[in-house]
């Protein structure tokens, strides 16, 4: 066994009313997704200020995912419009300073979802895998 | 050269202090140099005669305006070029100042001269500057004199003005003008162009001239928060920060990102960086990607408007797609 494999870690943003119940049904169905992610949970994907997903890969997060309601569902009516406007100018400005794009995405995931939840994780952590570990954006005072 | 003289403005300002319409001009003053030219309160007509209008007043107003007309008595007089106005429009949105306690007069402006690119020809000694038909500078390395045209040594900025209409003014000195189709993006395409490895070169090497002295921050006409995020010493998300790339990144990202959808491209942050980083290349692209996916938006443009950011339609561009037609 390789003992110092560096793993990706991977911080999911999920909103308390869809995709937190869906990431529960994806684990009461023993649909099995990576262990390198790291769910937060949030009440609507819209609390995600975008200084939390900097905050993340500043901490050594190598991806960010935001998990939210379908567009149209949000049980705050329009919380995810506003996430979905921020994060793509956010995402936009990341990619724009050179931060590869594939470490950032946004998924609607509803509470009956629970496999496109898996399988988002476990696509997402494929992709990040692939790109190695997150140098552009970390701080190496939270290097532990 | 621009279009009005300074005596223009100084009679206008000396009337209106007299028959006490006013008790506060907000105008230029000469700093340290000739060409440093300050934001500075006049209170008497005899106070003006230190007033100044040229090439360098690049100084826009419209943010002394907040702590000026809690100050004043009556109103605040404050001289407004095209691009200052919309300033002035923003932060009436925001509901940062009294519209009563203003009296704005609106100024033609001709572009104002970049230190920088007169500095590049003669060298940093510049002993004095003089501004007519064309800009005289003296240097301390000879007794010659160096004339540059306006238009040789205009600020980028001003090259790639947006507008030179007031949109905001209860007097107007000259013509009213044109909202002007510039090329202000040109730059922007030109970088997203670029890999990604190439863009993150090109930041990394703006960003980590950054010496974090928030002139940026400070100088901004959006940036009005009382309390900023940057203030607070236990946040450390955007402080200096080890790291391997460079280290100033983070508070480029959130300051762009605070000021999206209310910035009004003034060009404010990179006149006073004192490290001539592109800041305005932040905040076009922010701009530039609202105008394509959430329709033109000009911040500013009128009072009211709601900016992209804090609005929404059923339809808007998924996170993911907004790199479509990019490498």
């Amino acid at each position: 066994m390789q003992v110092n494999e560096k793993k990706p870690l991977i911080v999911a943003f999920c909103c308390n009313w869809c995709s937190y119940a869906g990431a529960d049904l994806a684990g009461n169905n023993r649909l099995s997704y990576p262990a390198d992610v790291k769910i937060i949970r949030v009440p609507c994907s819209c609390r995600v200020n975008p200084m939390f997903v900097l905050r993340a890969f500043q901490r050594g997060a190598d991806g960010v995912i935001l998990c939210g309601c379908h567009p149209g569902d949000c049980h705050y009516t329009s919380g995810n419009y506003y996430t979905r406007r921020r994060m793509a100018m956010l995402f936009s400005m990341l990619d724009y300073l050179g931060i590869e794009k594939e470490r950032t995405r946004v998924e609607w995931v509803s509470a009956a979802e629970g496999a496109k939840f898996a399988a988002t994780m476990n696509d997402f952590a494929q992709t990040v895998a692939a790109l190695g570990e997150n140098k552009r954006l970390e701080d190496l005072r939270c290097k532990r | 050269m621009q279009k009005i003289t300074r005596d223009v403005l100084v009679e206008k300002a000396a009337s209106l202090l007299e028959n006490g319409t006013v008790d506060r001009v907000l105008g230029w003053k000469k700093g340290e140099f000739d060409y440093d030219l300050t934001p500075a309160v006049f209170t008497s007509a005899d106070d003006l005669k230190d007033l100044v209008w040229n090439d360098f007043c690049g100084a826009n107003f419209s943010k002394y305006l907040i702590a000026n007309t809690k100050k004043s008595a009556s109103k605040v007089l404050v001289f407004l070029k095209p691009c200052d106005t919309y300033s002035f429009n923003q932060l009436l949105t925001e509901h940062r100042f009294d519209r009563e306690k203003v009296y704005a007069i609106g100024i033609p402006c001709e572009g104002m001269a970049d230190i920088s690119k007169i500095k590049a020809v003669t060298g940093d000694g510049i002993s004095s500057i003089e501004c007519g038909e064309k800009i005289n500078v003296t240097t301390i390395y000879s007794d010659d004199t160096v004339s540059f045209d306006l238009s040789d040594v205009m600020a980028e900025r001003c090259v790639n003005c947006k507008s030179k209409k007031h949109v905001a003014y209860d007097e107007l000195i000259g013509e009213e003008g044109d909202v002007i189709e510039s090329g202000r993006f040109d730059e922007v395409e030109r970088i997203e162009n670029m890999t990604a490895d190439e863009r993150y070169a090109f930041w990394q090497n703006e960003l980590s001239r950054c010496i974090r002295c928030n002139a940026c921050r400070d100088v901004c006409p959006a940036c009005t928060c009382e309390k900023c995020v940057f203030d607070n010493p236990n946040h450390s998300l955007e402080n200096k920060a080890p790291a391997t790339s460079f280290e100033e990144k983070m508070f480029h990202i959130i300051r762009a990102f605070h000021v999206a959808g209310r910035c009004t491209d003034c060009g404010e942050c990179s006149r006073v960086c004192p490290q001539n980083i592109p800041l305005h290349l932040l905040n076009r692209k922010f701009i530039k990607d609202m105008n394509t996916h959430y329709g033109e938006y000009q911040a500013g443009a009128e009072v009211g408007s709601r900016a992209p950011l804090v609005n929404y339609t059923t339809e808007d561009v998924e996170p993911g797609d907004v790199f479509e037609g990019r490498e």
